[in-house]
């Protein structure tokens, strides 16, 4: 790593002009970029930093605007500012792709739909260099083995709704790098795809940039990712640099506030919260086996399907009375889908799901009438993944939370008032919210509401699918906290799904791995974390960045 | 897995201050209000779409005089000048009026002249009395909002037609047909949409496609050949009132297709949305879940549905009666009053048989930007 | 492409047979058949009937037997190339409607393109230029001529040329090349007339089009692949014309299925103002004159031209959109 500094930016501020006020969504931000080195840009939603990486290539979207600052660019000609070149003209579009490539989050539009992976490469080929066609092309198939997809020659003529997420990136990787760029910006390259996919392409652009001697600009929200990949650190909060530092500095010595309350929420959910010893003897409260759900597909001649995709494939688990049970997996497992036909959402082709009521003997959902459904809905409940789409827009707080009382039990109007306000209080917001309309509130307390919604009739076993994926990661264990004590006060069993390794270690007693509609593995959640049996938990477990850089191989002794 | 969402409070780690201000108990109506009166032109074109359904609900009261009044002597008497002041021996004084004519037949085309005649002042006023009508065919009543203060004189503000009847008054009672056809027709079209778009989105599966099926049917056939045909094959001697229902029914039969595709659409994203699910994991009852959690999320969008199909249905109606096989005589819609604009000798010498055209076009103008104006705020919720 | 092509004729049946039904059904809405008919006009102009005719007749149409039966002797007749007899001309319907509708399908074919010629590079414009003046007055057009009855334009041009310029502008062609055979002079008659109904009958939809346009660019304008395309350095101009106005085209092609029945509509209209020897003017006296057969064989064929015109499309859309084609 060479100390030649090849990007200077200097107090630079980007305004978005609204109605009638103007956000400011970059203030006076400086910083330096050195040759072949990773900086990573760190910061919550609505941080900046995303705008910050785009006014560098003058990429921010009207009405936005750079104004104020430098961005000083080292050219063989000296430094050029990139602030005074402008959006438009052959000035700026010399350094676009030549010399400051970008890669972005979504791999699945970031690409034409209608023009082939070639096409796209070749072009920016020729847009930059005096090569042939041919000679473009051949250099386009090199790059597509570079970033390691496989059968290059035929991946050139193919479209990129042809190609999986991870594939498509690689596909936008190959792309950047067509004209051997100094810079390389990457704009939260690995949050739409899953762990082991992300695992995969921060490795490939850990390997390109060492080859070529790159400088990359890599923005995230994640401080595991920061951990794996940064050589400097710097965060960013309400549009405003909060702190830069060396990466081992940054997650040893946080300097600011700020800093050291978002490593805090982070590190907070590295280890699994205390929680009461299991007892000896364990009660079932629901137990679920061989559960399937198959989708027929291409239903062939005369109605009969040809083949089945099989969303869940024979699950079986158990979840004990008081007890917390993990469901974990990629986009695609089956995790969101089992939960939904636990309560019917779906309707199972087959199994059982033996559940234990509160009186009564243990009836089987899988295959219960509608009637016996209507009497389980007040003791199954579910807490929902976005907290947006889950609270009806158009009813108030009060009609929200109220609903499940109103057909669950035999309130008056009076007594659902008090209920919805001890309610409120409970889940910690102010009891007098109940007239207010969902946009009052924000997706952390949005999720709160739907938590009272969830126990408001006393229910004895919570579905929760990914209540904090929604949610930046300082929200994240204040909402789990808040769903353990619930648990301990009503007695809640949960069903907890989540993509996200280190909230089910913090929440979950137990946790099942969950693999294209099977269960791979089920067990204690330390032992599955620490000691996973089946390879593909293993490579799950290994792939989830962890926020501690001295785990890299790089890492300092 | 998708970025953890944006939202201002999120950003404040202790996320306990709630956000305060007017509209957090506004409902929707409040919001798409909110949003609607900043779309200045639909703000006009809802004013001038209310004065027009005004004129149509007081049609008798504001014509001069009833649309089957004729007067071979003032055949295609041209538009008659207001005159505020009057000037004679006694001076200048208030006292509006308007000329009479001098008539004679042009020798060469047969066709009659008429002069201004600066004898016959005929005194105008507000709320006079003139030819005695039904309101709404149930109050007798002779008073007329504007008209000559003695009933025999000729009034023609904006001209008379081939028979000497007096096109304001007929232009007047053709709004009514005009807007009523429209307002019914969307009833009747709303009502089969809901219903048919309701099924097909809520239920979905078989009935869905059997139904899309139909939509896109119909949607590919030219209309004006099917309406044509529908019309011509109704009886020749069928009551002008029978006429205007089947024709209602022949319009509607082709206009709930557009509302059944809103329907359809919002009903099938409706459908998927967690919130609904979480309303039937509350437990409430299908009827309960469809009226208190759905349908709400539908009123404005079918409002804007139902604004934007009324001009078609309107604009449908003239060109109908307009060929000769839609509303006939003597009802009087403007499709029916534009067939005299049909012949050329007849609109050289009296351009203003286009006025009847004028009032269409602004009529659907107005309905089209009050459309867009509520469609564009019919989601306040969109990000 | 081929099994593509096939799949897509195959569709195309249901929707005929549906036509069929539909345009069967309005000839069968007036009362009495049309032998009934046929023979009350014969009576009227005091000339004998023929009852061995008038049986012919009936066994010809199979009146009097069932509804099916009749439904397929007429179509079966279609098959054939027959469409039934005219009542009022007297003729074989076939002999009426194909010179007629030819030039329907003319008209329309040279409409649809001239409304993409115009609607396709203002679309892109305004919404390249958002809220410029050039939008403005696309916008301001676009809201009046949706609002203008087609009829209403083509009598307001008639107006204005009479009045003002003291031409007619009725017809396709002069006097003199009415009956002329084919000839370069004779299309360059042709256009010299054609390009009134064209500019009438087009306007309605050019407007509702250019609006499509704009709509769907504004969409793509702002995807991640067009500023990922930006990022790699492409001139503006041209990275607007490969990435986003490329994707916006392929709605743009399947919107013919639904102009294509409103341009068929207005023209027929249009027509019968300006006086066209096009199907609108015949079809309108056919049904004022409850002459069935004639009728419905026009409704079957703009049905059958809207058909053609959507097969067109969608073939179109498939060559021009990989997700369509390889899915």
């Amino acid at each position: 790593m060479s100390d030649e500094t090849i990007l200077r930016v200097r107090d630079l501020s980007v305004d978005f002009p609204l109605q009638k006020s103007v956000v400011h969504a970059v203030k006076q931000v400086s910083f330096d970029l050195k040759r072949g080195e990773t900086l990573c840009v760190v910061g919550e939603s609505g941080s900046g930093k995303s705008v910050t990486a785009r006014a560098i290539l003058q990429l921010v979207a009207k009405p936005g605007a750079i104004t104020g600052g430098q961005i000083l660019l080292d050219t063989a000609a000296g430094e050029v500012d990139i602030v005074r070149l402008g959006s438009r003209g052959l000035a700026i579009r010399e350094v676009r792709g030549r010399r400051i490539a970008m890669i972005f989050q979504e791999p699945m539009t970031s690409l034409s739909p209608v023009h082939t992976i070639g096409h796209q490469i070749i072009e920016t080929i020729l847009l930059h260099e005096k090569v042939s066609k041919e000679e473009a092309r051949k250099r386009a198939a090199d790059l597509l083995g570079r970033v390691r997809i496989p059968e290059p020659e035929k991946a050139l003529d193919r479209y990129s709704f042809e190609f999986s997420g991870g594939m498509r990136q690689r596909a936008m990787i190959a792309m950047a790098l067509s004209c051997n760029p100094e810079i390389l910006i990457a704009d939260e390259p690995t949050t739409a795809l899953d762990v082991t996919t992300q695992a995969e392409i921060l490795s490939l652009i850990r390997e390109l940039q060492r080859d070529r001697g790159m400088a990359v600009l890599f923005i995230t929200h994640d401080m595991g990712v920061v951990a794996q990949i940064a050589d400097r650190v710097m965060v960013m909060f309400r549009g405003e640099k909060v702190e830069e530092a060396g990466v081992f500095d940054l997650f040893e010595r946080p300097q600011q506030a700020y800093t050291r309350a978002l490593l805090g929420s982070v590190l907070k959910l590295e280890t699994p919260a205390p929680r009461p010893p299991r007892p000896a003897t364990e009660k079932p409260i629901a137990k679920i086996e061989k559960l399937e759900l198959h989708f027929p597909l291409n239903a062939g001649f005369m109605g009969r399907p040809t083949n089945y995709l099989k969303a869940i494939d024979g699950v079986s688990l158990t979840i004990n009375q008081g007890e917390t049970v993990g469901v974990v997996g990629e986009s695609g497992s089956g995790k969101t889908t089992l939960g939904r036909t636990l309560l019917r959402v779906y309707d199972p082709t087959g199994g059982q799901v033996m559940y234990w009521p509160s009186n009564g003997e243990p009836v089987d959902i899988a295959t219960l009438g509608r009637k016996g459904m209507k009497s389980l809905y007040g003791e199954v409940r579910m807490v929902f993944q976005d907290p947006h789409s889950s609270l009806n827009p158009r009813m108030t707080i009060y009609q929200t939370i109220s609903e499940p009382l109103r057909t669950n039990t035999d309130m008056t109007e009076r007594q659902m008032m008090d209920r919805v306000s001890e309610l409120l209080s409970r889940v910690g917001l102010p009891p007098d919210i109940g007239d207010r309309y969902p946009h009052a509130f924000s997706g952390g307390q949005r999720q709160r509401i739907s938590i009272a919604r969830a126990v408001a009739v006393r229910p004895r076993l919570i579905i929760a699918d990914e209540p904090t994926s929604a949610l930046d990661v300082s929200l994240r264990h204040q909402v789990l906290d808040l769903m353990r004590d619930l648990q301990n006060e009503y007695r809640l069993s949960y069903l907890f799904i989540s993509h996200d390794i280190s909230v089910i270690r913090y929440f979950c007693d137990r946790v099942a791995v969950m693999k294209n509609g099977k269960i791979v593995e089920v067990g204690d959640v330390v032992q599955i974390c620490e000691r996973p049996q089946h390879a593909y938990t293993q490579s799950l477990i290994g792939a989830v960045p962890r926020p501690d850089p001295r785990l890299r191989a790089d890492a300092p002794q | 897995m998708s970025a953890p969402i944006d939202t201002a409070g999120d950003a404040d780690l202790l996320d306990q201050q709630v956000h305060a201000g007017s509209l957090v108990a506004a409902s929707q109506w409040t919001l798409i209000w909110h949003k609607f009166s900043r779309h200045r032109l639909a703000m006009v074109a809802l004013v001038v779409v209310v004065l027009i359904y005004l004129v149509a609900a007081f049609a008798e009261f504001l014509a001069p005089y009833d649309p089957g009044k004729f007067d071979p002597r003032y055949t295609f008497a041209p538009p008659q000048q207001i005159h505020l002041f009057l000037t004679d021996d006694e001076g200048t004084r208030f006292a509006p009026h308007v000329l009479g004519f001098k008539s004679q037949v042009d020798p060469k085309s047969f066709r009659r002249l008429f002069q201004p005649d600066p004898e016959k002042v005929i005194p105008i006023g507000f709320f006079v009395e003139g030819q005695p009508y039904k309101f709404w065919g149930i109050w007798e009543a002779n008073r007329h909002f504007l008209g000559p203060v003695d009933k025999a004189d000729p009034f023609f503000l904006i001209g008379g037609d081939r028979l000497g009847r007096d096109l304001l008054s007929r232009t007047i009672h053709g709004t009514r047909i005009s807007m009523s056809i429209g307002l019914v027709g969307v009833t009747l079209s709303l009502i089969i949409g809901l219903i048919l778009g309701g099924i097909s989105g809520y239920r979905g599966g078989l009935i869905d496609r059997v139904i899309q099926r139909v939509i896109e049917f119909i949607r590919s056939v030219p209309t004006i050949p099917l309406w044509l045909g529908l019309a011509a094959a109704m009886p020749k001697d069928w009551p002008p009132l029978q006429i205007y229902f089947a024709i209602l029914i022949i319009l509607s039969l082709i206009g709930w297709t557009e509302i059944a595709r809103v329907v359809r659409g919002r009903f099938l994203s409706l459908r998927r949305e967690d919130f609904v699910i979480a309303a039937r994991l509350d437990g409430v009852s299908e009827f309960r879940l469809i009226m208190r959690h759905m349908m709400p999320s539908l009123y404005s969008h079918i409002i804007a549905a139902i604004t934007l199909a009324i001009p078609n249905m309107i604009l449908a109606e003239t060109a109908l009666s307009f060929l000769g096989l839609g509303l006939q005589p003597p009802i009087v819609s403007w499709g029916v009053l534009l067939q005299d604009a049909q012949n050329l000798r007849a609109i050289t010498q009296a351009p203003w048989l286009f006025v009847p055209g004028i009032c269409v076009v602004v009529a659907v103008l107005a309905l089209n930007f009050l459309g867009d104006g509520v469609r564009d705020a019919a989601d306040p919720y969109a990000k | 492409m081929l099994i593509f092509i096939l799949k897509r004729v195959a569709g195309m049946i249901p929707a005929l047979f549906a036509i069929s039904i539909l345009a069967f059904t309005v000839i069968q809405l007036p009362p009495g058949d049309y032998v009934s008919t046929y023979a009350a006009q014969i009576a009227q102009t005091g000339e004998a009937v023929d009852s061995a005719v008038l049986a012919n007749l009936r066994e010809r149409y199979g009146l009097g037997e069932n509804i099916a039966v009749q439904y397929f002797k007429w179509i079966g007749g279609i098959v054939r190339g027959d469409f039934g007899q005219s009542f009022e001309w007297n003729q074989p319907v076939t002999e009426l409607v194909w010179g007629r509708m030819g030039m329907t399908a003319l008209i329309s074919f040279l409409t649809l393109i001239t409304m993409w010629a115009v609607s396709l590079p203002i679309g892109i414009i305004s919404a390249v230029r958002q809220y410029s003046i050039v939008d403005y007055l696309t916008t301001t057009f676009a809201f009046l001529a949706t609002a203008v009855p087609e009829f209403l334009v083509a009598i307001v041009l008639l107006y204005i040329s009479t009045m003002w310029f003291g031409v007619s502008v009725g017809g396709l062609f002069s006097p003199a090349f009415e009956n002329a055979p084919l000839s370069l002079a004779k299309v360059w008659d042709f256009l010299q007339h054609a390009w009134i109904p064209i500019l009438v009958i087009g306007l309605g939809s050019t407007a509702a089009l250019t609006r499509i346009m704009r709509a769907n660019l504004l969409d793509e304008l702002h995807k991640p692949y067009v500023e990922a395309a930006r990022a790699k350095g492409m001139p503006e101009g041209r990275l607007i014309l490969t990435y986003p106005v490329r994707v916006a085209l392929n709605p743009f092609i399947s919107t013919i299925g639904w102009v294509l029945p409103a341009l068929i509509s207005g023209e027929l209209i249009v027509s019968t103002v300006l006086n066209l020897p096009t199907a609108g003017p015949l079809l309108l006296q056919a049904l004022k004159s409850q002459d069935m057969y004639l009728a419905g064989a026009f409704i079957l064929l703009t049905g059958g031209l809207v058909l053609i015109g959507t097969l067109i499309s969608d073939i179109l859309l498939a060559i021009s959109d990989p997700r369509i084609r390889l899915s």
